[in-house]
């Protein structure tokens, strides 16, 4: 029988852990309610309808706002949703329908890779392929970057999804002699919509914020600018020039900027997790 | 289930040319009769250029273009950092990765403080976000009570989400000021024997910017091991449990020891994102290319000298050298996320937690 001295022990050691545990996990939900408390309380002050209607006003000047980066930035996420998002489905197409050779193993760890690639890199990979042939920073560069960003989210939430459609549905067409584009096109496809659609607006979200691979593809632009051909302002990387500004207006606009920006991307996810993938998955479990 | 092989030799159709669908293969199991086979053949045989370009082939065709295009872009990226960071490569060689010199001006480009500071800040990173991102995986899915299960597993998720500038624009104007005021100079006094934490407490700086990319790698790490954690067979904690062991107890014995390298995997997919991690390090850092020993001075990584300069970059040699650096960061990141797959996979591979056929 064990002694009352190691049992005690034990017990205490059991609380101490639990204890630590969620202690721990306070201080990382903590650090989530700092970050959006800062970002509502510094955010909202400066929200107005300016900001979302006029351009940036020069230094010393107050007011002002970041329309032009909003629509640089719709822009720029319209260009590499075009061509991200139908690469990304087909590939997933593939992988899920096709892909059981070495070819499929193959393309499942590249994307895999292309999805560990630092965005930094692929800014530049951009700038080497677009703006070096182009000879100037351009909206379409960056839509290239991002769409490169796109690829690899798309394809393996559409390949997943289309493996939770079961076989017996793919083998009742072939049954019925219907061929297998038509079957895939009209029955596995959509049985799958909600899913896919699930990965691309995860995959929109996450490339909503990436500054990083703009930096030297869409340059940013003080002006109002709506050709692809040319540099482009966008949110994020207005967000970045203004936090680096030494004046307390930029601040202020960059504060703002950031809480758009969030509750755009936090909303997005957000409906996504609650709408789309229950209704995906209700089904499916 | 793939294609369908193609036959030659195809049923009469009763109407000719109403589609290039109709000269589809027949549907799998139809009798092949030789006789009418024969017949067929003699009079309308679709030429052979029907049963190569059918919708069947031409949709799987595309497909595979689409995946091409995967393995397309990924050569690219090689072929294009490794052509644009020639120039550098013929004119440093290996010299590039021991040379600690960085001068524009002179045009002599050495690369060891970003992969010092790249190094360090990943690594404070690591120290700082492993115990929490573990302590929230373990207490989710072992200890807490179920409806806290979901919301407390969300809004670690929700970090994933918030973007990289706005991380920097937080650490820029809430981290900076208090770690100036109150953490470096605790730091130093009670952790200044130690000789990591000297000099003025400026607030930006290698400690500060691990920290914020300690709170960016959090969410990774937690969601992986919270993953790793739910496979392990339950039958495992039940018998630890039988046995008389209290839940810690259980925890440590049955599920930590078994989920122990899909743990380390996690943790180093955490690493792979926080050594390519840019804005947000750009922000904090202090962006000064030097070798300092206290984790309070300035530092510059890999990633946010390609950001700071790449742009204004003068020269072919200079911008040729910032390709080099992101060449360098490119292999290290791919290695890194490979071994961590790797890992994972070696835990969750009997019954993939997210559902990978194959």
């Amino acid at each position: 029988m064990p002694s009352k001295f190691v049992q005690l022990r034990r017990q205490v050691t059991d609380r101490f852990f639990t204890g630590l545990a969620a202690g721990l996990s306070v201080v990382v939900i903590g650090a989530l309610v700092a970050i959006f408390a800062y970002l509502v309380l510094r955010g909202a002050g400066s929200l107005n309808w300016a900001f979302f209607t006029q351009i940036q006003k020069p230094v010393g000047e107050s007011g002002g706002g970041m329309a032009n980066g909003i629509v640089g930035s719709i822009m720029i996420l319209v260009i590499a949703s075009c061509m991200g998002v139908p690469l990304g489905i087909g590939a997933g197409v593939y992988l899920a329908e096709f892909g059981r050779g070495r070819l499929g193993r193959l393309v499942r760890f590249t994307a895999d890779v292309l999805n560990g690639v630092p965005s930094i890199v692929i800014g530049m990979v951009a700038w080497g392929l677009v703006v070096v042939r182009q000879k100037h920073f351009s909206a379409f560069a960056g839509g290239v970057a991002l769409a490169i960003m796109m690829i690899p989210t798309v394809t393996r939430a559409t390949e997943e999804m289309l493996l939770l459609v079961p076989q017996s549905v793919r083998e009742a067409a072939f049954g019925l002699g219907i061929p297998q584009w038509r079957t895939t096109l009209s029955i596995t496809l959509p049985s799958a919509r909600a899913g896919i659609l699930t990965g691309v607006m995860l995959a929109f979200a996450r490339i909503a914020g990436e500054t990083a691979p703009l930096l030297f593809t869409a340059f940013g632009n003080q002006f109002w600018n709506l050709s692809p051909g040319q540099p482009i302002a966008a949110m994020p990387l207005q967000i970045y020039t203004y936090a680096l500004s030494p004046y307390d207006e930029w601040h202020r606009q960059a504060w703002a900027g950031a809480l758009v920006l969030v509750l755009l991307i936090v909303g997005t996810t957000t409906l996504v997790r609650f709408v789309f993938l229950r209704r995906m998955l209700g089904g499916a479990r | 289930m793939g294609a369908v092989p193609e036959k030659r030799f195809s049923m009469p159709k009763p109407s000719r040319g109403r589609t290039a669908d109709s000269s589809h293969p027949e549907p799998m199991g139809t009798p092949d009769s030789p006789r009418i086979a024969l017949v067929t053949t003699a009079r309308k045989a679709p030429p052979w250029y029907r049963t190569v370009f059918t919708l069947d082939n031409g949709f799987r065709g595309l497909m595979t273009l689409a995946a091409l295009c995967v393995l397309g872009i990924v050569g690219l990226i090689v072929s294009e950092l490794m052509q644009r960071s020639s120039l550098a490569w013929h004119a440093f060689g290996l010299k590039f990765f021991v040379g600690s010199q960085w001068d524009p001006v002179s045009g002599s480009f050495g690369a060891v403080p970003f992969l010092y500071g790249t190094l360090v800040s990943s690594l404070i990173a690591l120290v700082i976000a492993v115990p929490l991102a573990i302590a929230v995986a373990v207490f989710v899915t072992e200890m807490c009570p179920k409806p806290l299960r979901k919301p407390i597993a969300y809004s670690t998720e929700l970090l994933a989400a918030i973007p990289s500038v706005i991380y920097g624009l937080w650490a820029m104007f809430v981290l900076v000021p208090l770690f100036r005021v109150y953490v470096e100079p605790w730091c130093m006094k009670y952790l200044g024997w130690s000789g990591l934490f000297e000099g003025p407490p400026f607030g930006i700086g290698m400690l500060t910017a691990g920290t914020v990319l300690a709170i960016m790698i959090i969410p990774i790490i937690s969601s992986i091991t919270r993953e790793v954690l739910s496979v392990v067979p339950q039958h495992q904690r039940e018998a630890a449990l039988a046995l008389g062991a209290t839940r810690w107890e259980m925890i440590r014995v049955a599920v930590l020891s078994n989920a122990r390298a899909g743990i380390v995997g996690a943790i180093i997919l955490g690493l792979g994102r926080a050594l390519g991690e840019t804005i947000a390090v750009t922000m904090v850092i202090g962006n000064t290319p030097q070798i300092a020993k206290s984790l309070l001075a300035p530092g510059y990584t890999m990633a946010s000298v390609i950001a700071n300069e790449f742009a204004e970059a003068p020269d072919d040699l200079y911008r040729s050298a910032l390709m080099e650096v992101g060449l360098a960061l490119f292999l290290v990141t791919i290695l890194v996320n490979i071994l961590a797959g790797l890992m994972v996979w070696t835990v969750t591979r009997g019954n993939p937690a997210r559902s990978h056929a194959q």
